[in-house]
């Protein structure tokens, strides 16, 4: 009789055993799985570039990016050019970017404005994770190079090129962007940059000169953000009679394309004219419209679901 | 006394052996998804699912990570995570349920079970009651489980904008396939 009682509850506690175990075992494999994985943030900026400049985000790997950028004239050009809009010259860029890996990505590209041409390559040096792996920012280093091919007789007399002097039509960019995504919504990354300018398509007193480049991207609904970026010159190196460039963009994302909205003050589209170059002042209405639109294409593609379903 | 006491405990134990010998378990375990439409079909797959079943109990349950889908199109699984998903918030999906005449299935021998399995699958933040069917494998010891089943994207309150509406289904056909380790 005793043992009746005793196995009875024993029963019960067994049965409810079996429905422990395999929550307990499901809870730990659970844990095991969170531990041992690092979770990286994705989406830090909508897209490759923050408006002018460059973001932390890369191409994924095998994707082309194909990239044309419009910057009209200026508003204080007046009812008469439409605000700009019909106003000439205006500046096309037309670029080319591509993932060789998710982490190293390149570009070439071609801009009207000075006649310049320019390549790039980014590389992500840390990725902002949790998990296995705690990191509290993205960081990603960009060298940049920029060749004008004006002809020497349109270069702009202000200037002041010697007669006899060389012309070098370089002028490198290097760039260090450091990233972090706060919230969901809201990125901030600081862009400290180094420019050594060409002789030839602006009068820079002191060619090497140094930037420090601020951005954000506050998204307002699951494809659209709004965008900032401003770029300090240290007084010390900036070339007298320009601006700090500061642009406010609306990013539209729909699946493959993004297409952005912007106004700012700078005409330039290589890193090295509207860091360095910028003649508008938004206080006296030379700020500008202009859009971007990006259409991305993904390369390989049977390679890599032939790669996948294998697995 | 002392020996009934010793005998019981005995019994427990062995009772206890049993019990561990009933559960299964897998960290690799598989699912993919297939969404056709006339403009294009999307097929992605995750190979880190993790799933217990306890065949004592019939109890089943499935665990996996949103963002460890592949896709074949990179921009595919960004969306997928960014905009329809939301791994950011809802980083997991799950099922727990169980599995019907679960006494009829003897593991000890080689057999192919059809099997219904019912419970609640949770993905992007709704939990919904579904039951589908399943086939359970056992062979030279080992154990497998495969089912084919279709959600409907309007039940888990995922909102796809009219521009791309061609281009995603609205039923979604689930493939599971896990090969389990007796724990």
């Amino acid at each position: 009789m005793k043992l009746l009682f005793l196995v009875i509850p024993f029963s019960v506690f067994s049965i409810e055993i079996y429905a422990q175990d395999t929550t307990n075992l499901m809870n730990q494999l659970l844990k095991e799985s969170a531990t041992n994985k690092t979770f990286y943030t994705q989406s830090t900026f909508q897209y490759t570039h923050v408006i002018n400049g460059q973001s932390v985000e890369n191409l994924p790997k095998n994707v082309l990016d194909v990239r044309i950028l419009h910057r009209f004239g200026p508003l204080s050009s007046g009812i008469y050019n439409f605000f700009g809009l019909d106003y000439s010259p205006f500046n096309v860029k037309v670029g080319f970017d591509y993932g060789i890996t998710n982490n190293i990505m390149v570009g070439i590209a071609h801009s009207g404005y000075q006649k310049t041409y320019d390549g790039f390559f980014k590389v992500k040096l840390l990725k902002q994770s949790t998990g296995a792996v705690n990191m509290p920012i993205s960081v990603s280093f960009v060298p940049t190079v920029t060749i004008s091919t004006l002809k020497r007789e349109q270069i702009d007399p202000s200037v002041k090129l010697d007669p006899g002097e060389n012309l070098e039509r370089a002028s490198y960019v290097l760039q260090l962007l450091i990233a972090r995504k706060f919230s969901e919504g809201f990125s901030l990354q600081i862009s400290p940059t180094f420019i050594h300018a060409d002789n030839m398509s602006y009068y820079h007193p002191d060619r090497d000169i140094f930037a420090i480049g601020i951005a954000g991207r506050q998204k307002i609904s699951k494809r659209l953000a709004v965008n900032a970026e401003y770029f300090y010159q240290l007084p010390g190196t900036q070339a007298p009679g320009t601006h700090n460039v500061l642009a406010f963009g609306i990013d539209i994302g729909t699946g493959g394309h993004v297409f952005e909205l912007q106004f700012s003050n700078s005409f330039g589209l290589t890193e090295k004219s509207f860091i360095t170059e910028t003649s508008g002042a938004w206080d006296k209405g030379d700020a500008l419209f202009g859009f971007n639109i990006s259409r991305v294409f993904q390369l390989g593609e049977k390679h890599r679901k032939a790669d996948w379903k294998n697995k | 006394m002392k020996k009934k006491v010793l005998m019981l405990l005995f019994l427990f134990t062995a009772f206890r052996w049993e019990a561990q010998g009933q559960i299964f378990y897998t960290k690799n375990g598989n699912l993919s998804f297939f969404s056709k439409t006339i403009l294009e079909n999307i097929d992605a797959s995750n190979n880190q699912v993790i799933s217990v079943i306890n065949f004592q109990s019939g109890s089943i349950q499935f665990s996996l990570l949103n963002n460890a889908f592949h896709f074949p199109k990179a921009k595919m699984e960004e969306d997928f995570n960014e905009n329809y998903i939301e791994s950011d918030k809802y980083p997991r999906s799950a099922f727990k349920g169980t599995i019907s005449d679960i006494s009829n299935i003897d593991i000890t021998k080689d057999g192919t079970y059809q099997v219904n399995v019912k419970g609640d699958l949770a993905i992007h933040g709704v939990t919904k009651n579904i039951s589908v069917p399943a086939t359970i494998i056992i062979k030279d010891g080992n154990l497998s489980a495969a089912s084919v089943f279709h959600v409907l994207v309007k039940d888990y309150n995922i909102s796809v904008p009219s521009i791309v509406t061609n281009k995603i289904g609205e039923s979604i056909e689930i493939k599971i396939s896990c090969t389990y380790e007796k724990k």
